[in-house]
C-alpha cells in the first residue's frame, strides 16, 4: 500500500470516528426531542436555537461532576468497564461501506475504512465483545443491582446473538460472501435484500433491539426494577461513556441493517442518473455522493425507528424475553434458512 | 345472586387468534398511535415567552391603590387583616401629620403594610372587606418564585401602586 493510501485511510478513519461520535451526541438530543414530541411536549429548547446545544451542555455537566468510585468496588475494573464499552462501540464502524468509490485526480477512493472479506464476522465479533464492558462494570461495582443488570445483559446478548446470526446466514447464503462491500454491491439499484428476506429482516431487527439493550428489551438497565442496572454506581463521564456507547451501538446496528437489507448506498434509478451525465468521472462521483446521502438517510431512519419504538412499547418481562428468543426467534430463523436454501436450489433447478 | 342492573356481561376467555399471538399487528397499531401524537399540536406553554390565558376575575398579586390625587387610599383600619383566613396581612397604623395631605387620603394611614405571599391563599376576601377600595388582587401579575423566604414578605414598597400609573387603571 502506498503512503498516500495510508494517509487517506488515516484521515477517513478519523472522519468516520468523528461522524460516529457526532451522531451519538446528537442521538441524545433527538432521543429527548422525539420522546417529547410523542408525548405532546416540546423537549429541550433552552440551550441554543431549538436546544441544539443541549448535548454540549449535558457533556459539560457530566465532565464537571464528581469522579465517584464506591469504596468496596474493584477500582481498576470499575474504570476499565466503560472504557471497553466505548472502545468496542467505536471500533465496529470500521468495515461498513458508507459509499461507493470516488474518482479524484485519477485515483480511486473507496468510502470504507477497511475492506475485509469477513466484514460481517468482524462486526459481530466486535459487537459481542461489547457485553464485556457491561459485565465488567456491573461486577466491579460490587452492588446487587449492578450485578443483576450485568447478568441480564450477558444472558440476553448471548441468547439473541444466536437468532441474529441465524437470520444473517440466510443473507450470506444468498450473496455467497461475508464482505459487507460485496453484499452492498449485489443490491444494485432497487434490488434490495429486504424483498427476498422479509422474515429474516424482522428477526434481525428484533435481535438488534435486544443486542443494543433498547426498549422493549432494555432489561439490563431497567430503571424501575434495577435502579439502573449495570450502571447504578456510575456517575460523571463514566456513566456518559456507557450511554454514549449505547448510542454508538444503535448507529452501527442501523448502518449494518441498511447495508444487509436495505441496499446500503444503492438507490432506485441509480443507473439512470449515471447515464444521464455524459462525463463518466463526474457521473461516478455524483452517484457516489448521492449514495452516501442515501446511506445516511437510511441510517437516520433506523435510528428514528429505534427511538420511536422506545416510546411506544413497554418493557418485556425477563421470562418473556427468554421465551421469545429461544422458542420463537431461533426456530423461525432456522425455518428462514431452510426456506432460503430451498428457494436457491429451486432457482438453480428452474433456470 | 340476582343482578342489580342487567348491564353485566359474561366474560369469556377465548383463544387468541394468530394475528394477536404474532404481536406484530398490535405493535404496528401502537406505532401508528405514537406517530399520530408525534405530529399533534403540543400542549406546552413556553412560560417566560408565553403565558397562560387568565380569566378576567383571576386573583393575582395584591396592589394598594391610590386615589385620583395620588394619595394612598388605605387607612389601616385592619379589616383586611381580620378578614384574611390565612393571616397573611399585618400592618402598623400611624397618624397623618400636617403637610402630608397629598400622600394619604385620611387622617390615619398604614406606616407598614405587609402581605406574606407564602401564607396568602389569594382568596380575595381582603378585597371584599376593604371599605376604602384600597386593596385589590391584580389579574395580570403573580408572585414570582424566589430563593429566600424573607423575599416573599411584600412591604409597601412593592404593594403600593406607582404614582404614574394612577391614571391608566
Amino acid at each position: 500500500m502506498e503512503s498516500v493510501d495510508l494517509i487517506y485511510r488515516g484521515i477517513f478513519i478519523l472522519v468516520i470516528f468523528g461522524i460516529t461520535l457526532l451522531i451519538a451526541t446528537y442521538s441524545t438530543y433527538f432521543e429527548r426531542k422525539i420522546a417529547a414530541f410523542i408525548q405532546d411536549r416540546v423537549g429541550p429548547n433552552r440551550a441554543g436555537p431549538f436546544g441544539l446545544l443541549q448535548p454540549l451542555a449535558d457533556a459539560g455537566k457530566l465532565f464537571f461532576k464528581e469522579e465517584f468510585i464506591p469504596a468496596k468496588a474493584n477500582k481498576a475494573l470499575f474504570i476499565i468497564g466503560p472504557g471497553i464499552a466505548m472502545l468496542v462501540a467505536g471500533m465496529s464502524s470500521a468495515v461498513i461501506p458508507f459509499g461507493d468509490m470516488l474518482l479524484v485526480g485519477g485515483r480511486e477512493i473507496w468510502l470504507q475504512a477497511i475492506e475485509v472479506n469477513i466484514g460481517v464476522l468482524y462486526v459481530f465479533g466486535i459487537v459481542s465483545l461489547g457485553v464485556y464492558g457491561l459485565m465488567i462494570g456491573g461486577w466491579a461495582s460490587n452492588n446487587k443491582f449492578s450485578l443483576l443488570g450485568a447478568i441480564r445483559a450477558a444472558s440476553q446478548n448471548i441468547s439473541y446473538e444466536l437468532a441474529m446470526g441465524l437470520s444473517l446466514i440466510a443473507v450470506i447464503m444468498m450473496t455467497g460472501s461475508l464482505s459487507l462491500r460485496e453484499i452492498a454491491e449485489q443490491q444494485q439499484g432497487f434490488n434490495w435484500n429486504i424483498w427476498y428476506q422479509p422474515l429474516g429482516f424482522i428477526l434481525f431487527l428484533v435481535c438488534a433491539f435486544a443486542e443494543t439493550n433498547r426498549t422493549p428489551f432494555d432489561l439490563p438497565e431497567s430503571e424501575a426494577e434495577l435502579i439502573g442496572g449495570y450502571h447504578t454506581e456510575y456517575g460523571s463521564m463514566k456513566l456518559g461513556m456507557y450511554l454514549f456507547a449505547e448510542y454508538i451501538n444503535i448507529f452501527v446496528v442501523s448502518a449494518v441493517m441498511s447495508t444487509l437489507y436495505f441496499g446500503a448506498y444503492n438507490f432506485p434509478f441509480m443507473e439512470n442518473l449515471r447515464s444521464a451525465i455524459s462525463d463518466p468521472v463526474l457521473a461516478n462521483n455524483v452517484v457516489t455522493i448521492v449514495g452516501v446521502a442515501v446511506m445516511f438517510a437510511k441510517i437516520f431512519a433506523f435510528i428514528f425507528f429505534f427511538m420511536w419504538v422506545r416510546w411506544t412499547l413497554p418493557r418485556f418481562r425477563y421470562d418473556q424475553l427468554m421465551k421469545l428468543g429461544w422458542q420463537i426467534l431461533i426456530p423461525l430463523a432456522i425455518l428462514n434458512v431452510v426456506l432460503t436454501g430451498g428457494a436457491i436450489l429451486l432457482k438453480d433447478y428452474l433456470f | 345472586m340476582e343482578p342489580l342492573s342487567n348491564r353485566s356481561k359474561k366474560v369469556q376467555k377465548r383463544e387468541m387468534t394468530f394475528a394477536e399471538r404474532a404481536y406484530l399487528p398490535a405493535i404496528a397499531q401502537g406505532l401508528g398511535i405514537t406517530l399520530k401524537h408525534f405530529f399533534k399540536k403540543k400542549a406546552t406553554i413556553n412560560y417566560p415567552e408565553q403565558t397562560r390565558e387568565r380569566s378576567d376575575i383571576w386573583r393575582g398579586l395584591h396592589v394598594l391603590k391610590r386615589d385620583e390625587n395620588g394619595a394612598e387610599r388605605c387607612t389601616a383600619c385592619g379589616l383586611c387583616a381580620v378578614a384574611c383566613p390565612a393571616e397573611a396581612i399585618t400592618m402598623i397604623a400611624g397618624e397623618r401629620k400636617a403637610g402630608e395631605e397629598h400622600l394619604y387620603r385620611e387622617e390615619k394611614y398604614a406606616v407598614t403594610y405587609e402581605v406574606n405571599m407564602l401564607r396568602c391563599i389569594f382568596c380575595g376576601l381582603c378585597e371584599e372587606a376593604c371599605p376604602k377600595a384600597a386593596i385589590f388582587l391584580q389579574d395580570d401579575k403573580l408572585a414570582p418564585a424566589r430563593y429566600e423566604r424573607d423575599e416573599f414578605i411584600y412591604g409597601k414598597d412593592r404593594l403600593v401602586e406607582p404614582l404614574k400609573t394612577t391614571e391608566t387603571k
